[in-house]
């Protein structure tokens, strides 16, 4: 099936409204896709560690129980860490949600294909290893109930979305590693974070 | 088989993670850390994660760091091997990390595939701006933990404890399969 969704589109739908949402995103396209939504305090975009950001969502989402985490990342950046999906299956962190932007693509090398390119299905894996409904969506009615299972729906929660491999333009976060964590940490545990 | 010492080592590293209000434990199963793990995951104030791969515990850790949660990762010597890209978003995001490593590959290995691993443990580690202490004596885990503990904590640095073969006391593949 041919993707017809634009990537930042369907970001942008899982962001509105975000209120004290907390959001992870992979290196690369997906960190700039949140970004172009809006940079947020309470954004975590990542710049390196490929494969980390579902097990970056799982610390959080254990230390704050009463909120709602998000990891957002790529085909590419999921492939590399698929190991934690079954460690978040073991957890189970009912506050999770990890949704795949899913271009069948390595957008920042060069576009070469994924492993989900030629079918590799990581909702499957996400069910196989406890995800609560993991789903693909391939269309706009899909991303409209996204929103809902992102800000409300017992998780762990898994989506693959299946997205248009398009060249867009950057929108980046800051760079500073240690500014993006600081920032992060005030915003959610407030100015006695900083003294932790 | 059991090491010559009347200290019980892994209940004074647990205590440490207690008295740092260690609140997420990653780890990877390790014959050497077998008795720490389990402390951990009776012990109610500590969330015991089993991960796929040591690179795992270090996402745990800045996850639970942004969320205000202290942690810590138990692994063996041969992980090191799998974190060492990961160690780099450490370093730049300063974010603090606590290891406690069990040594293969080191003193009286009974298996030759672990010595590469278990000799570069220590400058690889180095290379990537952790610092390493060393636990050689049932004794001195206590306070060498304590001290890293709060060294990371304290000033958001990234350090490992490095356990000494000689304190787990396996000496063959038989003596590991036994315990």
């Amino acid at each position: 099936m041919k993707a017809t969704l634009h990537r930042r589109d369907v970001v942008n739908a899982l962001l509105a409204d975000r209120g004290d949402l907390l959001v992870v995103a992979g290196l690369g396209s997906t960190a700039w896709d949140i970004s172009a939504a809006g940079d947020h305090d309470l954004n975590f975009p990542l710049w390196g560690a490929m494969g980390s950001s579902v097990m970056i969502g799982l610390g959080i989402a254990l230390a704050k129980p009463g909120s709602r985490v998000l990891v957002i990342t790529g085909d590419g950046e999921m492939l590399m860490g698929m190991g934690s999906l079954a460690t978040v299956g073991v957890q189970k962190p009912a506050n999770l949600s990890v949704v795949v932007i899913d271009n069948e693509r390595y957008g920042e090398t060069g576009m070469q294909a994924t492993h989900t390119a030629s079918g590799v299905d990581l909702a499957q894996i996400a069910k196989g290893c406890g995800f609560a409904h993991p789903r693909q969506v391939t269309d706009r009615d899909g991303v409209a109930g996204l929103h809902k299972m992102v800000h409300g729906e017992a998780g762990p929660n898994f989506a693959q979305v299946k997205v248009l491999a398009e060249k867009i333009p950057l929108v980046l976060p800051p760079r500073e590693g240690a500014l993006l964590k600081a920032r992060f940490r005030r915003a959610l545990n407030g100015p006695s974070a900083d003294a932790q | 088989m059991k090491a010559n010492t009347t200290v019980d080592w892994p209940l004074d590293l647990h205590e440490v993670l207690a008295q740092t209000e260690v609140r997420q434990v990653a780890y990877v199963p390790d014959a050497g850390h077998k008795r720490l793990i389990e402390l951990c995951q009776a012990d109610k104030s500590m969330r015991a994660v089993v991960c796929t791969t040591e690179e795992e515990g270090l996402g745990l850790v800045m996850g639970a760091w942004l969320g205000g949660d202290k942690s810590a990762v138990l692994m063996q010597s041969s992980g090191v091997g799998n974190i060492i890209n990961t160690l780099g978003t450490i370093k730049e995001c300063r974010f603090p990390l606590l290891m406690l490593v069990t040594m293969r590959g080191d003193e009286g290995e009974f298996n030759p595939w672990q010595v590469p691993m278990g000799q570069a443990t220590q400058s690889v580690l180095e290379a990537m701006g952790v610092v390493v202490k060393r636990i050689h004596t049932a004794e001195e885990a206590g306070p060498v933990a304590s001290a890293a503990a709060r060294l990371a904590y304290n000033s958001y640095a990234a350090v490992a404890v490095l356990i000494s073969q000689r304190l787990i006391g396996i000496k063959s593949f038989q003596d590991q399969a036994d315990r």
